[in-house]
């Protein structure tokens, strides 16, 4: 029996598909206390695991000099919507190489063929 | 009392409405049915029998003792204090288990054949540099010297572990599906994939997390 059909997961209609090296505005829905408002997180997609409802995807991005990253489940219904900002070129699946880079070579080239369709 | 039989699924998990995940273990529970009733009078002792899963072959004395009620493959037996309505041919399934029950599961663990010190007793092992050679997973020593001049019983040492019988206890309901005779219970269970468990209502009283 597949597992993932156990726990009814359903899909989010507000998350865009992306994939690593996608440029994504993540936002979530946080409480304090009684009043529950939306956060933004805007950032790199740096690596997508798993699939099904145990599967999580991390955001990176350098907010005033200091790189955060921000790891989110896919199926969470804490996740209000996933939007895409920006298709961007890279060659590999996980890219934990933009920990060692900063500024300039910290840039992602966009990919004008998959922003175009 | 609420005891009955499943089989593990395996693992998934799950997202409560303010988005905590909880890891749940799937198992298949029921239908069961009830194929002896022990009293204290015939018996010496009061328990439920019950069977579950149909059984494609049974030889003649398994036969004879399951034809009052459904021929089933696999049988346990549930010590009660209180025998309440139960009668052979009696059919229990999920439907006693709601979320937020506590329930001990029972079944026979993983086998990891003739396992070393490190893994069976959390030994920590030799030195891996010093000049140290062979001694990376060695035991180390096993007692003192002349006095007592002997390895006393029950000192942890390489031997076989797993295959044996373990009790998860007080683990969360986290949700029930009637149509699908499914549970899922928080927390791991013991066995592999379609180990046959038994499921019953918390010894300890539902007082855990």
């Amino acid at each position: 029996m597949d597992l993932n059909s156990i726990a009814l997961v359903e899909r989010n209609e507000k998350i865009q598909e992306f994939s690593p090296g996608d440029t994504v505005k993540v936002t979530i829905r946080i409480r304090e206390g009684e009043r529950e408002r939306l956060q933004a997180f805007q950032g790199d997609v740096i690596r997508t695991r798993g699939n099904g409802v145990g599967s999580t995807f991390t955001v990176r991005r350098v907010s005033y000099g200091v790189g955060v990253e921000r790891t989110f489940a896919y199926y969470s219904p804490t996740l209000d919507a996933v939007d895409l900002v920006r298709h961007g070129k890279v060659r590999r699946a996980r890219l934990y190489y933009l920990r060692d880079r900063y500024g300039k070579s910290a840039r992602i080239k966009e990919d004008r063929r998959r922003s175009r369709r | 009392m609420k005891n009955i039989l499943g089989k593990k699924h395996g693992m998934t998990r799950v997202f409560s409405e303010e988005g905590i995940v909880e890891p749940v273990s799937v198992l298949e529970v029921g239908p069961c049915v009830v194929t002896q009733i022990k009293t204290e009078q015939k018996h010496g002792y009061q328990a439920i029998q019950i069977g579950y899963l149909a059984a494609n072959r049974l030889n003649a004395p398994e036969a004879g003792h399951l034809n009052r009620a459904s021929l089933v493959r696999h049988l346990r037996e549930f010590k009660v204090t209180d025998l309440g309505d139960s009668q052979v041919g009696q059919i229990i399934d999920v439907g006693m288990f709601q979320p937020g029950d506590f329930v001990d599961i029972t079944g026979i663990s993983k086998g990891k054949g003739f396992a070393g010190g490190m893994k069976r007793h959390n030994f920590r092992g030799g030195p891996k540099t010093h000049g140290q050679s062979d001694r990376a997973r060695a035991p180390g020593s096993v007692g003192a010297g002349t006095t007592p001049g002997r390895v006393f019983k029950g000192t942890p040492m390489a031997g076989h572990m797993g295959s044996q019988t373990i009790t998860a206890s007080n683990l969360k309901v986290i949700m029930v599906d009637i149509e699908r005779n499914l549970i899922l219970v928080k927390g791991s269970v013991p066995g592999s994939k379609n180990t046959i468990l038994s499921i019953k209502e918390s010894k300890k009283g539902n007082k855990g997390s």
